[in-house]
Parts: C-alpha cells; sequence; structure tokens
C-alpha cells in the first residue's frame, strides 16, 4: 500500500488562479481530482496587486461565476473595495473591480476548496509527467512518488526555472520568497515541446503606518456598490476601504536613473519580453520620457493590515534606488518597505501548442493553463484553469469538449486568440481584442454562459433559476417603460435639468429613456418606475439589464448581426491534418502557420497571423464554399 | 474548384481571324507545351527562359497542326500568377480546335469562365478590384471607359480607399486604447485630427460616390433621347449620326414604334442614342404606348435632342405639314417641367429647305421657345446632307462633364463599388453624429469597424465568400 493506489481523472499541478480554478472545475463536473502544489499554506497568493477584475478582465470574472467558478464569489467575500469602472461610457465598457483583501482571498480559496466534493489534496513538488506513448499517466513528485492520473494541468505560473532579479542580483525563485520549480520544462522540451521566457515584475510593498494620506488623493469605492457574483450566496459590500493616489515627479525620475545602469532590463540581464502593457516604473520614463509624472496607486492589502501595495511603481531596479525615489514621492517621505520590488523570469510554453480544450497537441490528455501559455492577469489564469478543468474532465468522461465561441465569451477570445495566433508577450485581455464586444458584457454573462455551462452539468440548477427570474424580472420592467406613459408636468423638470427638450404630451416612458442625456436614476426619480421597482422587488442587476436593452438595443443588434454573418465562416470546417502544402497557391508564410496551427475552421484559419484575405478565399475556392 | 490543373482556352474572340492566341496556365503549363511545339531553332521550349518568344511547329506526333509563336512565362511573372504558356497561332477556327483538343488530350482542362483571372486574384496579382477591373477592360469600347478602367486596374481607386481605411484604422486603434487604458493617465486619440480624418473620409467617399454617375455613364454610354414629331427626321438623323442604316426610314409618319439604341463615340466618350416615338397628343393605341415610353427614355437620359421639321412652324404660327407654333411650345414645356435641370438641344432639321433669311427668322423664333440658360440651345441642321451634324455633336460633348476624364480623377464604374462606398458613408455618418452627440469611443467604434469592414470589401481586404463567385462570374472563358 502506497500513498496514492487511486488513479485520479485528472491531476492539476499547482494552486494559483488557474490551478484552483482547475482543480474545481474538474471535481465539480465530477471527476475525482488531485490539487498538487509545493507548499499548500501559499494557495491562491496574490502575487502582484490585491485586486480582481478591471476592464475586460471583471467580464471575465463575471464569464468565470455564470459557470461555476468560485472566483467572482472568493472576490466578493474577501473585496474591500468595488467600482464599476467606466460607468459614463457604453455598457460594454462597463468593467467590475473589487480591491482585496490579500490574505482573506487566499484563506477563502482554500476553505472552498475544502468544501468542493472529489478533491484532495497533495504538497510537494512535481517534477515530472509520467508519459506512455503519446498519452500523459501521471505525475512524479521530488521524493519520486508516482501518482497516476488519466489527465494533467500543468498551472506553474512563474516557477518553472523561475529566476528573481533585484538590481544587479539574481536568485532561482517562484516568487518572493518560494523556491522554483525544476524539472517539467526540460522534459517537455524532449518530448518535442517549444519553450521561451517570459517576465514580469511587481512594485514594492511599504507599510502603511510610514505613508502620509493627507498628501494623497483619496480614492474610494462606488457608493452603491455592486459585486461579481451572480449568486445569491455572496453580498454587496456595505463598508469601503479608500485607495489613495500620488504622483512621481522628476526628481523621482532622476533618482531612478541613476540605477539604469544596474538595472536587469536595460543591462542586457533579462532578454526576454515583459508585459507591454504593465510596464515598470524605469520603463515609464523611459519609453515616456516627455511626461514628467506617472500616477502611483496606493493600495491596502486588507482590512486590518498595515501592508499596503504601490501600483504603477513595478520595478527591479536595486532596492535602494527604489527606496530612494519613493522617499521624493510625496507622502511617502518616510516610508518605510516591507519588501521591495523585483522582476522574474520563468519558462513558457507557446501556446499554438494546444488544442481549443488547452489540451496539447503533442500529449493526450495533457493540459496547460496560465502563466505557462504566456498570458498575464489572475482572471486570464483562472479562466483558462476554469477551460482546461472541465475539458479535463468533459474527456476522462468521454463527453464533447466545451468550447466557446469569441461571439460568446471573452474566455472564447482569449482561448482562440493564445492557440491561433500565440503570443509573443504577457497576453492580456482588452475588450478590443473582441470583435463583438457589446455582446460580451459584464451584464449578460449570465445569459450567455450559465446555459452552457448547466448543459454540461457544471454550472447548478439554482443559477438558471435565478437567471430565469433576472431574465423575466428585466423583461416585465422593460415592457413597463413601453406601456407606462409619463405626463409632461411631471417628466419636463427633469428633462430640464438634463438639458433635453421638453415633452409637450403625454408620452411613453421608453421615448424619454431612450434619450442620451437620461438615465436609470433619472428614470427612478418618478413616482411611478420607484412603486413599480419597490412592488417587484428588483436589485440593481435587473434595472441595470432594462436600462441596456432600452438603451443600447441598436447597437447589440448590429453587432449580433454581424457576429451571424462571421459564423458562416465559423461552420466551414477544414478536416483533422489537412495537407496545406498541397495548396500550392497558398503563400509560403501561410501554408507554413497553417500546417502548424492546424485551424479547425476556415473562420479561426482567417485570424493566423501571416494568412491574408487571399489565402482564405484560395481555401473557401478549394474547399468548394 | 481544382486549382492545381493546367487550363487551356482561346484568348481572343472566337472565329477567324488572323491571328489567334490559347492560353495555357498552371504548374504543367511548360511541360505540356514543350511537348507539342517544336522550335525551329531546335531548343526545348521548357528549358528556355522566361519572357521569351520563340517561333516553331505545333505538333500532334508527327502530324504539324500550325507554325505558332510561343511565349512563355515561367514561375509567378505572368497574368495568372503561375507558369503560362501563349500560343499564337494562324486564327482559323479549326487550328484554334485542333490546338485546344491535343492540349486537352495532354492533360490540360478547358479553362472556365473568368478562371485565368481567378487564379491571378488567388495568387495575389490583384484584389478583387483590380480583377473586376480587367473585366471592364476587355469590355470597354471607348475611349473613355478605357481610361477609367485602365486606371482601375492599376489599382488606383482600391488604393485610395485602402489609404483611407488604413488611416481610419489606426484611428479605431487609438480609440480602442483609451477605452482599455483608461485607468491609466495617457491620452491616446485626439479629437481635432479625429474630427478632420472623418471629414476628410466624408468627403472623398461623396466625391467618389458622386462620381459613380459620371463613371457610369461614361462606362455604358451617356444616354441622349432624339424626341420630336413624327416624321421629322429622327431616323435620318441617327442614321446621320451612326453613319449606318440601323433605325427604320420611311416617310409615314410613325414609324418608328419602339425606341432603339445604338451608341456611337464621340471625342472619345461613348454616346447611347435613343430613337423615341414623339409625344403628339395621339388617339393611335401603339402609338400612345410609344409616348409613354417616350418620356421614361427622357428620364433615363442625360440630354435631350428634340428634334423639328424648320419648315413646320411657319411664320404665321401654323403650317399644313405640320402644327401649330403653340402646340411646340406646350411640347417643350412639357418636357421642361418634369425635367427642369435635363439639357436640351431643339434641333430644327431639313435647314437645307430653306434660304438664308429664313434660317435666320426661325432660328430667333426657336430660341424664344426655350428658357435662356446654358442648358438649353438651338440648332439648325440637315440630317440629309450632313450640315450643322458636328456641331450639334460639339454640343453633346459641351454638356457632358468630361472634366472628370479630362483631369484623370477617380471614377466609380462598379456598382458593387458603388454600393460599398455607399454604405461606408453611411457609418461614417453615423461616427460623424456620434462625435457631435460625445458618443462613448466603444460605441463609436462600432461604427468605425463597420465602415472599414467596407472599405476592405471594396479593396479585398476582407474575406466575403459570397464576392468571389460573382466576381469571376462576369468573365468570358479565356480571361
Amino acid at each position: 500500500m502506497s500513498f496514492f493506489d487511486q488513479t485520479y481523472d485528472v491531476i492539476v499541478v499547482g494552486g494559483g488562479h488557474a490551478g484552483c480554478e482547475a482543480a474545481a472545475a474538474a471535481a465539480n463536473t465530477g471527476s475525482s481530482t488531485l490539487l498538487v502544489t509545493m507548499n499548500l499554506q501559499n494557495i491562491a497568493q496574490m502575487s502582484c496587486n490585491p485586486a480582481m477584475g478591471g476592464i475586460a478582465k471583471g467580464q471575465i470574472v463575471r464569464e468565470i461565476d455564470a459557470m461555476g467558478g468560485y472566483s467572482g464569489i472568493v472576490s466578493d467575500r474577501t473585496a474591500i473595495q468595488f467600482k464599476m469602472l467606466n460607468k459614463s461610457k457604453g455598457p460594454a465598457m462597463w468593467s467590475p473591480r473589487v480591491q482585496s483583501d490579500r490574505m482573506r482571498f487566499a484563506e477563502e480559496w482554500r476553505l472552498m476548496l475544502e468544501n468542493t466534493p472529489n478533491l484532495d489534496f497533495y504538497q510537494e513538488m512535481v517534477n515530472g509527467l509520467l508519459v506512455i506513448g503519446d498519452r500523459v499517466t501521471g505525475v512524479r513528485t521530488s521524493l519520486g512518488i508516482e501518482i497516476k492520473a488519466k489527465s494533467v494541468i500543468l498551472t506553474n505560473g512563474t516557477f518553472l526555472n523561475g529566476l528573481i532579479h533585484i538590481g544587479d542580483k539574481q536568485f532561482g525563485g517562484g516568487r518572493a520568497g518560494e523556491r522554483n520549480s525544476t524539472g517539467i520544462t526540460e522534459q517537455l522540451i524532449n518530448l518535442g515541446f517549444d519553450s521561451g521566457r517570459m517576465k514580469t515584475g511587481t512594485p514594492p510593498r511599504v507599510d502603511g503606518r510610514s505613508l502620509d494620506f493627507s498628501k494623497m488623493i483619496e480614492q474610494p469605492g462606488d457608493e452603491n456598490p455592486q459585486k461579481f457574483s451572480f449568486s445569491n450566496v455572496t453580498k454587496s459590500l456595505t463598508n469601503q476601504r479608500s485607495c489613495q493616489m500620488s504622483y512621481t515627479s522628476p526628481e523621482v525620475h532622476d533618482l531612478l536613473r541613476e540605477g539604469f545602469d544596474r538595472s536587469p532590463m536595460f543591462n542586457g540581464r533579462i532578454q526576454s519580453t515583459g508585459p507591454r502593457y504593465c510596464p515598470s516604473i524605469e520603463d515609464k520614463i523611459n519609453r515616456f520620457a516627455d511626461k514628467d509624472r506617472h500616477q502611483l496607486f496606493v493600495e491596502p492589502e486588507g482590512w486590518n493590515t498595515i501592508e499596503y501595495y504601490v501600483n504603477g511603481f513595478s520595478t527591479s531596479l536595486p532596492e535602494e534606488v527604489q527606496f530612494k525615489a519613493l522617499r521624493q514621492v510625496a507622502g511617502f517621505e518616510n516610508v518605510k518597505f516591507f519588501r521591495p520590488g523585483y522582476a522574474i523570469e520563468y519558462d513558457y510554453f507557446p501556446p499554438t501548442q494546444l488544442r481549443h480544450t488547452l489540451e496539447t497537441k503533442l500529449v493526450s490528455g495533457l493540459y496547460f493553463a496560465g502563466q505557462i501559455n504566456g498570458t498575464t492577469g489572475y482572471e486570464e489564469a483562472a479562466s483558462q484553469g476554469l477551460v482546461a478543468g472541465v475539458n479535463a474532465s468533459l474527456k476522462v468522461q468521454e463527453k464533447d469538449p466545451f468550447i466557446l465561441k469569441r461571439d460568446e465569451a471573452y474566455i472564447g477570445v482569449l482561448v482562440d486568440d493564445l492557440i491561433t495566433k500565440g503570443t509573443k508577450e504577457p497576453y492580456r485581455m482588452f475588450t478590443s481584442r473582441a470583435e463583438y464586444r457589446t455582446l460580451l458584457r459584464q451584464d449578460n454573462a449570465d445569459s450567455r454562459l450559465t446555459p452552457l455551462s448547466y448543459a454540461i452539468g457544471f454550472a447548478g440548477e439554482d443559477r438558471m433559476r435565478a437567471l430565469d427570474k433576472k431574465e423575466s424580472e428585466a423583461q416585465n420592467l422593460v415592457d413597463f417603460f413601453n406601456n407606462t406613459s409619463i405626463t409632461p408636468e411631471e417628466a419636463n423638470p427633469v428633462l430640464a435639468e438634463k438639458g433635453t427638450t421638453p415633452m409637450k404630451q403625454s408620452d411613453k416612458m421608453v421615448k424619454i429613456f431612450s434619450r442620451p442625456q437620461i438615465d436609470l436614476d433619472d428614470m427612478l426619480s418618478f413616482n411611478e418606475v420607484q412603486d413599480y421597482v419597490a412592488e417587484h422587488n428588483l436589485d440593481t442587476e435587473v434595472l441595470e439589464q432594462a436600462e441596456i436593452r432600452i438603451k443600447y438595443s441598436g447597437y447589440i443588434a448590429k453587432e449580433k448581426a454581424n457576429a451571424d454573418k462571421l459564423q458562416r465562416l465559423e461552420n466551414i470546417k477544414i478536416p483533422d491534418n489537412f495537407d496545406y502544402t498541397k495548396l500550392k497557391s497558398l503563400s509560403y508564410e501561410a501554408r507554413e502557420k497553417l500546417t502548424k496551427i492546424q485551424p479547425t475552421t476556415i473562420s479561426q484559419a482567417s485570424r493566423v497571423s501571416g494568412v491574408s484575405p487571399s489565402d482564405i478565399s484560395v481555401m473557401l475556392v478549394y474547399m468548394g464554399r | 474548384m481544382h486549382i492545381q490543373d493546367t487550363i487551356a482556352a482561346l484568348a481572343t474572340a472566337p472565329g477567324a481571324g488572323a491571328i489567334a492566341v490559347i492560353r495555357v496556365s498552371g504548374a504543367n503549363a511548360l511541360d505540356l507545351v514543350s511537348s507539342v511545339f517544336k522550335a525551329k531553332s531546335g531548343k526545348i521550349l521548357k528549358e528556355q527562359q522566361s519572357h521569351t518568344l520563340h517561333l516553331g511547329n505545333i505538333v500532334d506526333g508527327n502530324r504539324i497542326i500550325d507554325e505558332a509563336l510561343v511565349s512563355i512565362f515561367k514561375g509567378k511573372r505572368s497574368y495568372t500568377g503561375e507558369p503560362t504558356v501563349e500560343i499564337s497561332c494562324h486564327g482559323s477556327s479549326y487550328i484554334q480546335q485542333e490546338i485546344l483538343q491535343l492540349l486537352f488530350r495532354k492533360g490540360c482542362r478547358a479553362a472556365k469562365a473568368g478562371e485565368f483571372t481567378l487564379r491571378a486574384f488567388i495568387n495575389g496579382k490583384m484584389d478583387l478590384s483590380q480583377a473586376e477591373a480587367v473585366a471592364d477592360l476587355i469590355a470597354s469600347d471607348n475611349a473613355g471607359s478605357h481610361q477609367i478602367a485602365m486606371q482601375q486596374m492599376r489599382g488606383g481607386f482600391s488604393n485610395e480607399i485602402a489609404q483611407l481605411r488604413q488611416e481610419l484604422l489606426n484611428f479605431a486603434s487609438l480609440i480602442e486604447l483609451e477605452l482599455d487604458f483608461a485607468e491609466e493617465d495617457v491620452e491616446f486619440a485626439n479629437r481635432e485630427e479625429f474630427q478632420s480624418l472623418i471629414s476628410k473620409i466624408t468627403r472623398v467617399l461623396k466625391r467618389l460616390i458622386d462620381s459613380f454617375a459620371t463613371g457610369n455613364v461614361i462606362k455604358n454610354g451617356i444616354p441622349v433621347a432624339i424626341v420630336g414629331e413624327p416624321n421629322v427626321g429622327k431616323s435620318t438623323l441617327l442614321n446621320a449620326l451612326l453613319n449606318e442604316e440601323r433605325a427604320i426610314v420611311s416617310d409615314i409618319a410613325g414609324t418608328t414604334r419602339d425606341t432603339i439604341e445604338d451608341e456611337i463615340a464621340i471625342g472619345g466618350i461613348g454616346f447611347r442614342f435613343i430613337d423615341t416615338a414623339g409625344i403628339r397628343e395621339t388617339v393611335d393605341v401603339i402609338e400612345g404606348l410609344g409616348i409613354k415610353k417616350t418620356f421614361e427614355k427622357i428620364s433615363q437620359a442625360q440630354v435631350v435632342l428634340y428634334l423639328i421639321n424648320s419648315q413646320a412652324p411657319s411664320a404665321s404660327g401654323s403650317s399644313p405639314k405640320g402644327r401649330a407654333f403653340a402646340d411646340l411650345q406646350l411640347e417643350i414645356e412639357k418636357i421642361k417641367n418634369r425635367f427642369p435641370d435635363k439639357p436640351l438641344v431643339l434641333v430644327a432639321n431639313k435647314m437645307d429647305h430653306l434660304n438664308a433669311e429664313e434660317q435666320h427668322t426661325i432660328h430667333n423664333q426657336l430660341s424664344e421657345l426655350i428658357p435662356e440658360d446654358s442648358k438649353s440651345t438651338v440648332l439648325l441642321i440637315s440630317a440629309k446632307t450632313g450640315t450643322g451634324v458636328d456641331e450639334l455633336k460639339e454640343q453633346l460633348l459641351q454638356f457632358v462633364n468630361t472634366g472628370a476624364l479630362r483631369n484623370n480623377e477617380t471614377l466609380v464604374t462598379n456598382s458593387r463599388h458603388y454600393d460599398s462606398l455607399l454604405k461606408a458613408l453611411e457609418e461614417i455618418e453615423k461616427v460623424q453624429v456620434g462625435i457631435d452627440a460625445g458618443l462613448s469611443g466603444d460605441l463609436l467604434a462600432i461604427d468605425i469597424r463597420e465602415a472599414l469592414y467596407h472599405f476592405g470589401e471594396i479593396t479585398g481586404q476582407v474575406t466575403n465568400d459570397e464576392l468571389l463567385g460573382n466576381i469571376f462570374a462576369n468573365f468570358c472563358i479565356g480571361k
């Protein structure tokens, strides 16, 4: 008898955002699952900023929640501040974001996972895969223990051959204070995988007692905070903590420049690519030399802790340079460091080696999720974990794969981008990556995804019931606005205040609600609306839903029509192992790329970089359209 | 469709001629023709350099079919972008067929309509609008339409659109950046520059859309309606312009029952002359139908030639042969009321029957019947002798705005392009409304993306599978 007689359906290696969602998704879809990680005390760490969501990322968290993942619930329960970003823009841009209590976040994840049936835990470093032929059959730990499994999901984050840089010092590590993981990269390369190096960084953490907040600008949360989860197991915040904002200055920049010769970014010690969209402070003052100040957000790491995160000051400069420069920032004159910022380099595997299920093309049953695929961000990682977890589980159960399309979810866009285009720098989600962002809103993630997830037995009955209730309440409210009249006497004061033309005679409420100047709050100022909302006990989600349906229906319909147009190309399937070399009229580059990516549809082929519209025309003609 | 095989077809017009050209294109084109060609020089055809010309015999075994000149295009440097051989043989139908049959036996396939150009497109030798221009070029039969087609084939028009599309795309990217980095203190899209770009695009689109009217009539011929009393010599005039007996000419009034069209090039511009029945009030059913048709034709025409018999309106106001002067005035008013902006030439025919004084008088009288503007004029001619016909031609040219052509401006002649331009303009106008209303970038972006799509339809930068089939269906075989 040994530790592990059982053959697991799914083994998840790594316990970060990707690993946790993967383990939960696999277990919750009925697969016996084991989560193996180097240190069970450190699961679900927020290694960088203590926040979830943001533009495009908040939509992803909503999507994860709508399908039955845990990130939304954990985020709601551990939030210290909620903001709906971009409320002044169209609904596609409305993006929920929370500041989190970092320690509570990790604890909540751990407790949620402990309460998940079918899920076992084991603490040890995995340094090898068991592979027979082209199938994965389990993992091997550093103690030499072999654990059998039908599928394995690797979510190694920054740990694979992780190398930390602070100034000219460098040392192996997976994260501040934790060792790195070795062995897996080398084995995967031997199995035929391509690998590369990426880089990311994080700012210093400081002692809040040493900061002078009177010199900073307070950044409070929303007056009426909402929440991530569509389920009723979480509540929105009643109490919030503010963040603070300060600015760098030319003096700060001068001090930072003094350390440039010892910066691993500038002296060539770090060769790998970092996230262009999340640059270090040295990168910012180097690239935007004409700007004499940059914003710094000072974010509390929890309800009670004195630790603060200095958002915007990510750096790998020598620690004393970081320290001297930060002391020049208003409010930081007496700052004490908890720890300096650092950069970390790690191995990743170009994600074009994956299928839409995140299973590797080379080794059956082996899945990758998170930073190992070249992405950055908790939300991006968590969503990949969910996709890999669900699909590993479905494959073991010999069911059809679960693939989200680009017009169904940001997660669909994310996976399709990764496997079709690959990525040369850490991949972060943006709303502009979605062709049909007006369809992929945070408010309708449930109506887009809960039914799909329910159909594969992942999202539960309760989520479907909640969705039905929301849908019918929203539709009834829209009908109410369509059918209820309002008099000029009642409406005109509000219309005047908003600078829009007064009504001459009574008209349906929808007529004034449709005006660009009029928003939901204006409508709620009318007694009849207030009464209706109170009588039916409608929540913010329902009100928001009705508002969007009334005010933005034209845009939504237009995008839907365009998405349907694309669908025709999506429906033209390319046979497995299609021989592109016989299509001599394709450009050489197109032949090479298509052979490598092996897209499954014409639509996907058209997104492969280096494939031109005329290449697609060739394929359409060849395939007999 | 197979695009691996080698295709062959007659590239010149079918039928007998001095020479005929057979085009062979595809991976095996050179091997194939090489196997049936014996060069006078004794050289092996397929071993020769690209873009060379060879004299020799086309042979079927030992039988010589014809002596021919063969040009070879190797690799991608050909019209189709694949190895191509063109055989210039003697132009008898028999020889053409013999050579084609021989090539088919050797493994060629008969090319389908437009297939050579389809291959050129697929091989990246031209974009969609260039491919379409090839069809127009082949069909062009006057200097104006030829010039437009040439310009379009060289990419002038789609280049202009592609450049606008790129500029708009750059701005769209800035707006996207602004949206995705809303939380960061960076400014991206300069609204003033954006506004000026949108204004510029609007201007260009409107110009191109307007040019469709000019472009289209130049391509199809400028329609000119010849209207007038029966038996005033409409058919004779038409014949004088056409220089051939086309319309039915007789002395019985009302012989020309149906409308007849013919085209003639004047000063390099195609004119489409539409002979119509007159518009005299009538009880004759057939002629009544003709009158209704006349008005339809006038509405489609760019210019109206109102033809009268110069002998008819007598000084006294009526004439036994013709009609009252007042009737004429009434009819001209009828036309002017319906089509106030349509250029009208009041042509008095049969001037050869009048002396100089009479000519002067009638000219003055007629001038009073028409409005005093640059769009109406009076001309005295004799269709029979040809006097004044050249002046009429001059006048027609003056009415037509040929400025665009002379200035070598871009003209849109293709209705698919016209359609895409209209759609693009519609979207750009929505963007403009959105800018004015201070609409959020994400909503502006929807209309911008749509406009980009329609631009891409013209330049072929988006794949539209529906279009593919349509475009190449307009070709005849061998093109």
